[in-house]
């Protein structure tokens, strides 16, 4: 040990001083996940706001911990929720059982059920915490209308799957937004 | 405690409220409870980039004698339920329990005759963080969240009657949203 070696260890605490600090300001600066981070779902529209959800309960039966509830309903042409014969008339997400693995959105046949980055989801009551169909549906972008209404971008269900993107450009889908939008892009 | 229960309610008393509340938030110390995956989140929380030290949570308890709050992070198994209880008598008054990740919450996806299925089958929770883990900025806003609600706790049992009258109830804001830089 020699004579100035602890000058040399308040050396180093002392040229932290003019280090770059690691911390990051969460409460203050909002923090914005990598895009593909698992936060909590979304169930997504068609560019007219029709849902695209088909209540088929595949993301049901993918489900590893039993978090989610569908129930699906038929679709008439009084009452039009998506395109096709069938809708999620009931949707269920347990977040308290949710382990977020991303099987549900890998089983959606109909790219419906995508996860958002929105982490900030902790709530004192456990039925606060099993979130309805109502809070899961995206926002209605400028451009969409509030289900139900009939198709706008087709004659049947297949133009929306075949030639969805095709119809969106020639409806025209809003400038700065895409047909799979969540909430933080939608802020953007 | 003696004093605020003879004296009628009034502005005095709700500043001490404010005063006593504010003091028990500001240094809430942590009992480590750490049981599975959940606990690296939590440690991590602790460390350098996340800085938990920056709400008055300076160091972890590795007694729960000096703790306030009660991370409970990870599965429950049936056996250890019988030592959180113990861990949670332990702890002086006030105390709160913050349940972090799915398991601790409800069971998660160990839905078996293993793993207590929400750990306020034991304990009463403050807190529900869902999450499998929840990211260390999940666990600050859960905290958060819960000064919030530590605010807002009545002192001695005339106040506590007066804000069970009033149906108060904390309103949860996301904390990103609860502290944003004003423009």
């Amino acid at each position: 040990m020699g004579l100035f070696d602890p000058l040399k260890g308040f050396g180093v605490t002392f040229s932290t001083m003019f280090k770059k600090v690691a911390t990051e300001e969460y409460p203050e600066v909002p923090k914005i996940p990598a895009a593909r981070f698992h936060g909590r779902h979304q169930l997504n529209r068609h560019p007219d706001g029709l849902e695209k959800c088909v209540g088929c309960e595949l993301c049901a039966w993918a489900c590893p911990a039993d978090a989610i509830f569908v129930e699906g309903g038929d679709n008439t042409e009084e009452a039009r929720f998506s395109p096709g014969e069938r809708y999620g008339a009931d949707y269920q997400i347990n977040y308290l059982r949710c382990i977020g693995c991303g099987l549900c959105v890998e089983a959606c046949p109909t790219r419906s059920l995508t996860m958002i980055t929105d982490f900030e989801l902790a709530n004192d009551n456990r039925q606060d915490l099993i979130y309805t169909k109502e809070q899961l549906l995206a926002p209605l972008l400028p451009g969409m209308e509030q289900p139900p209404h009939p198709m706008r971008l087709g004659e049947d269900e297949q133009d929306y799957y075949v030639h969805g993107p095709e119809l969106a450009r020639r409806a025209g889908v809003p400038e700065g937004s895409t047909v799979e939008t969540g909430s933080e892009e939608a802020r953007r | 405690m003696g004093l605020e229960e003879k004296l009628p309610s009034g502005v005095l008393l709700t500043t001490v409220e404010k005063l006593v509340n504010w003091s028990r938030k500001t240094s809430m110390w942590p009992a480590t409870f750490g049981l599975a995956c959940c606990a690296i989140e939590m440690m991590t929380s602790g460390g350098a980039r996340y800085d938990i030290a920056r709400f008055g949570m300076e160091r972890f308890s590795a007694t729960p004698r000096q703790a306030d709050l009660m991370i409970v992070a990870g599965r429950v198994s049936q056996k250890m339920a019988p030592v959180l209880r113990q861990i949670y008598d332990q702890m002086p008054e006030p105390r709160w329990v913050l349940a972090m990740g799915v398991c601790s919450s409800s069971g998660g996806m160990f839905n078996n005759y293993a793993i207590v299925q929400g750990v306020d089958h034991v304990v009463p929770v403050d807190m529900y963080l869902p999450g499998c883990p929840p990211r260390p900025e999940a666990l600050l806003d859960a905290i958060l969240k819960l000064h919030a609600k530590v605010m807002d706790e009545p002192l001695g049992p005339k106040r506590a009657a007066a804000l069970a009258e009033s149906g108060h109830r904390t309103e949860l804001i996301p904390s990103s949203v609860r502290y944003a830089k004003k423009k």
